[in-house]
């Protein structure tokens, strides 16, 4: 399976999993929404353009908000962290990581600590943008921050379930 | 102007962002009811498709919850039916020509239940219905059970806090009242032990002929069940010439095999019938 047919599927698949699962299950509390949709960007492969993430962070986000009747809400925060990334990689990688193009982020490919920081640092400011964008059409500052903080962690969960169950036999090696 | 395109072209992923973000929040912030119409009919062919196919699965996952829910609105229909209710006695006159009653209200006499069937058997001689519903949620002994489709099922025997138990009428000491719906003769319900379709009809009177196919229904005189409950069809007549009575067999409505919920009757007035019914026995 090639590098497109790959995330191809993982863009379907991952749409899947937020529209049918995370966002039928019956809300835990009102600050607490399990994102884990974006977690498609995240993957991308290191050598994969700003330009290119942005434009998928913007299809995944506008496919999404096509079944949650919310025009551009997930777009616009799906973009802006299809935008950041490639800064947010090149801080944190020295170069001869991110030289191997094909690679995609995960703790085998980074190791734990930039890893974390990568995905606490992009997870929080999708979060931040879209509750934002949601708090400015109503609620009020306390639902904004506890949102933001209570989603993003809930997030930050999610993503390291999945990349502790996908990546087990890397971690092993 | 060199300068300007110079400068577009190198920051031409960062205008394509900024476009990008402009788009999202132009849509987010005008997204109206004209909106909704006009992105619409686009987007419903692919979200609605999706969606339908989801619902399918949903619903397939609901299917309990949405049994449970219409085992309750029948239920609420029952009780609504006229023949639960009996009306005050306006014939009695009291020396003045005013009623003292208002003769459109009616006084409840028989109430339902729902309850879910956790045990069932008809391969016995002896066949009985457990059910989880007791005494802490109003079942009391001798209640009726009927099915869902409206025929009759078993008398209420044993009762605990929580479950009942109720003696089906495939079983060998069951024994109701009823009656042939075409000339309102009644006979009594019992079972043989043989087939699980199949009920007897006996005590007809030799006097009436009934016919293949008649409709057996409940009849007035039983305390635990409503009149007119479908029992069964006759499907064929006996005829011993050492009696007077007739033996028909019935096949019976209800299907005993896969029973999930029944109905509970309650009559309210089943202990005052019960007790007249009884008194005067030992005066003979």
């Amino acid at each position: 399976m090639n590098n497109f047919q790959k995330n191809s599927a993982r863009f379907i698949l991952l749409l899947l999993i937020q529209i049918i699962i995370l966002n039928e299950i019956p809300p835990i509390h009102q600050f607490i929404t399990p994102y884990l949709y974006f977690i498609f960007i995240l993957w991308l492969p290191f050598g994969t353009s700003r330009m290119a993430t942005t434009l998928l962070g913007f299809a995944l986000g506008y496919c999404l908000d096509m079944f949650t009747n919310t025009p551009g809400l997930h777009a616009a925060a799906a973009s802006l962290i299809g935008y950041i990334r490639p800064t947010i990689l090149n801080i944190l990688l020295a170069q001869e990581v991110s030289e191997e193009l094909t690679k995609e982020p995960s703790i085998a490919t980074m190791g734990w600590e930039p890893f974390i920081f990568y995905i606490f640092s992009l997870t929080f400011i999708h979060h931040f943008y879209l509750v934002l964008l949601e708090w400015l059409q109503f609620g009020n500052f306390w639902y904004f921050i506890g949102k933001v903080f209570f989603t993003t962690g809930m997030s930050i969960l999610l993503i390291l379930l999945v990349e502790l169950l996908l990546n087990r036999r890397k971690l092993k090696r | 102007m060199k300068n300007i395109i110079g400068f577009i072209r190198q920051n031409f992923t960062f205008f394509i962002f900024l476009m990008l973000q402009i788009v999202s929040l132009v849509m987010l912030s005008s997204y109206s009811k004209s909106h909704q119409t006009f992105f619409g009919n686009w987007n419903n062919a692919i979200a609605g498709n999706v969606n339908s196919y989801y619902n399918e699965w949903a619903y397939f996952f609901n299917l309990k919850a949405t049994n449970a829910k219409l085992v309750a609105e029948n239920v609420a229909l029952r009780n609504e039916l006229a023949q639960n209710f009996v009306p005050y006695d306006t014939s009695i006159k009291s020396g003045t020509l005013i009623l003292r009653k208002d003769s459109l209200e009616k006084i409840r006499k028989f109430f339902y239940y729902p309850a879910k069937v956790v045990g069932n058997s008809f391969t016995l001689q002896k066949n009985y219905i457990i059910i989880e519903r007791g005494t802490l949620q109003g079942v009391k002994k001798d209640m009726a059970a009927i099915s869902p489709d409206g025929s009759i099922v078993g008398v209420v025997v044993e009762v605990n806090d929580n479950y009942s138990k109720i003696m089906s009428l495939l079983h060998r000491n069951s024994k109701v009242s009823a009656m042939l719906k075409r000339d309102r003769v009644a006979g009594s319900i019992e079972w043989d032990g043989n087939s699980p379709d199949i009920l007897l009809l006996k005590n007809i009177s030799k006097s009436t002929s009934p016919k293949i196919g008649d409709t057996v229904l409940t009849s007035p005189y039983s305390s635990s069940f409503p009149a007119q409950l479908m029992i069964g069809k006759v499907t064929s007549i006996i005829k011993d010439p050492s009696s007077n009575f007739l033996t028909l067999n019935i096949k019976s409505a209800t299907n005993f095999y896969n029973l999930e919920y029944v109905y509970l009757v309650q009559n309210r007035r089943m202990e005052a019938q019960s007790d007249i019914e009884q008194r005067g026995e030992g005066n003979e």
